[in-house]
């Protein structure tokens, strides 16, 4: 949130403390892509994000959102000198845009992980690489997602 | 939530517009199990043992399986033995006739009868996770064996039951198991391909459940999407329905722990 | 009642890349959904695994709710010395599981 966000909720909130109504804070069900660029400029801060050298494997088509394989792997020798330190999964429409991150050094040999992840809707996931040398690559796919056809009463 | 039913009667109105009168089986020959249904992804979650989630059930059923219970102290294994051979097969026959209860019963009622009258230990709750995993546990000894289910003198009128159900029309869709199961399997409803629904695979890892779940809960499911009112755990009609099910599905390999959408 | 698949090479050769798979039965309870009852379910979920060889950590993963549930990670390590591969999961309401095997290294 930026100090514009910052301070003008501080004066709603006084304002409304004055009038003697709380404030409710609604939370969004799904995140914006520009939650989704925030939650991406924690991690990468001000440095510029290349695009390449990440591949992202996800099925174009998901049968079911609450689970979706995704691989992702970034090119690297994997030495003390040139590894890479982390790689970041994004989404910009489910309810947070994080989703993991993977931590690595040199002993990892590849960077190449793979998991299973939740997509709430059909949208993109972005997956942003962090090299040793302090550069950042991202690259995204998109994942149509189905729901089911007949949901049962839990 | 009403949208996703409106699209889906709309689509089955389409699909059936061409007449009223179920089309018949599918051929033996044209039998498929849903797993041919499914993405790559999801065949390849099914197909790894270190990757299938239904899988933790499997373990934690062969912890159990092992593990002393109820005031007789007793675990299945100590009656059982090992039971990759003496369960072998076992899961590809049920639901099996219970000769004392002078019907049918699934293999969680099997379980269940073995606690209670076995291992003097209360039954364990339909769905519950260790009544799940120990089922899982027992229908993996049979994986890869034929279904088989007895169709005898004995087992005849509860066959007819269950078939009866499989092509009665119910509930405020008015719809009967066949017009999608029968006559529309491949087409897709609301994104999702239509199995033929064979059991092939039960307990199954459901994507949609995050966890295993009986035969017993996908019917259910069903019958709610349908909205028709769902019979309970254990109802003679389910297990009517089950069986006339593996009876379809004979001859088709067990693949439990299935991994389905 | 934690509940893990680890899956670890039980022999490699010194330098080879190996790839360990794990699996650990979990609900993933995103904090979300809501109940029958319009209640919302609380957040549950596994915030970190770590990975390590010998003691030293070789790998980590910081989860956040859009992982699945029963969360799958694979991931590789190279052999570099006979020993213990250990894996901990760590999450809400004190969750704590852990696993390890044994790897041998020509």
């Amino acid at each position: 949130m930026d100090r514009d966000d910052a301070s003008r909720r501080a004066f709603l909130q006084a304002a409304a403390a004055g009038l003697g109504f709380a404030l409710i804070r609604v939370v969004p069900v799904h995140a914006t892509p520009a939650a989704m660029d925030g939650a991406i400029r924690k991690v990468v801060g001000s440095s510029t994000i290349s695009k390449g050298r990440v591949t992202l494997e996800l099925p174009p088509l998901s049968e079911n959102g609450n689970t979706v394989p995704l691989t992702v792997s970034v090119e690297s020798p994997m030495t003390q000198a040139e590894h890479v330190r982390a790689i970041h999964i994004f989404t910009e429409l489910n309810p947070q845009p994080d989703v993991v991150s993977f931590r690595f050094g040199p002993r990892a040999g590849r960077a190449r992980v793979s998991t299973r992840i939740r997509l709430a809707n059909t949208q993109t996931v972005t997956a942003i690489g962090e090299l040793s040398d302090g550069s950042f690559w991202s690259t995204s796919a998109n994942v149509v997602v189905t729901l089911a056809a007949c949901l049962e009463d839990a | 939530m009403s949208g996703r039913i409106a699209r889906l009667v709309v689509a089955l109105a389409l699909a059936l517009l061409a007449g009223t009168a179920p089309a018949g089986e599918i051929p033996t020959a044209e039998r498929r199990s849903g797993y041919e249904l499914m993405g790559r992804e999801t065949r390849a979650m099914q197909d790894d043992d270190t990757a299938n989630p239904g899988m933790l059930g499997v373990l934690e059923g062969e912890a159990a399986w092992a593990r002393k219970s109820g005031a007789a102290g007793r675990a299945c294994a100590d009656c059982h033995g090992d039971a990759r051979a003496s369960m072998k097969g076992v899961a590809a026959r049920y639901p099996a006739f219970d000769a004392a209860l002078k019907r049918p019963v699934n293999l969680e009622q099997r379980i269940n009868l073995c606690r209670t009258e076995r291992q003097q230990a209360p039954a364990l709750a339909y769905e519950s996770r260790e009544l799940l995993a120990l089922t899982a546990f027992v229908a993996r000894q049979s994986r890869g064996v034929p279904i088989d289910v007895a169709a005898d003198a004995r087992t005849q009128p509860f066959l007819d039951a269950g078939r009866a159900a499989f092509y009665r029309r119910q509930g405020q869709l008015n719809l009967a198991c066949n017009q999608c199961h029968d006559e529309n399997w491949g087409k897709r409803l609301a994104g999702n391909p239509i199995p033929q629904a064979h059991p092939t695979g039960y307990p199954v890892y459901r994507l949609e459940w995050q966890s295993l779940g009986s035969l017993q809960r996908r019917l259910r499911g069903c019958l709610t999407g349908i909205r028709a009112e769902p019979y309970e755990y254990g109802a003679p009609e389910l297990v009517d329905l089950e069986l006339f099910l593996m009876w379809r599905a004979r001859g088709m390999a067990m693949e439990t722990p299935a991994v389905r959408p | 009642m934690a509940n893990a698949l680890v899956n670890v090479p039980p022999r490699a050769r010194r330098g080879d890349i190996i790839e360990i798979k794990t699996l650990i039965s979990h609900p993933m309870e995103t904090g979300y959904r809501r109940s029958q009852l319009g209640a919302t379910i609380p957040r549950d979920i596994i915030r970190l695994f770590v990975c390590t060889y010998n003691g030293t950590e070789v790998f980590r993963a910081e989860l956040h709710p859009a992982i699945a549930a029963n969360p799958f990670i694979v991931f590789s390590t190279v052999a570099t010395e006979s020993g213990t591969l250990a894996f901990q999961w760590t999450g809400d309401n004190g969750f704590s599981a852990s696993e390890s095997a044994a790897i041998t290294v020509d």
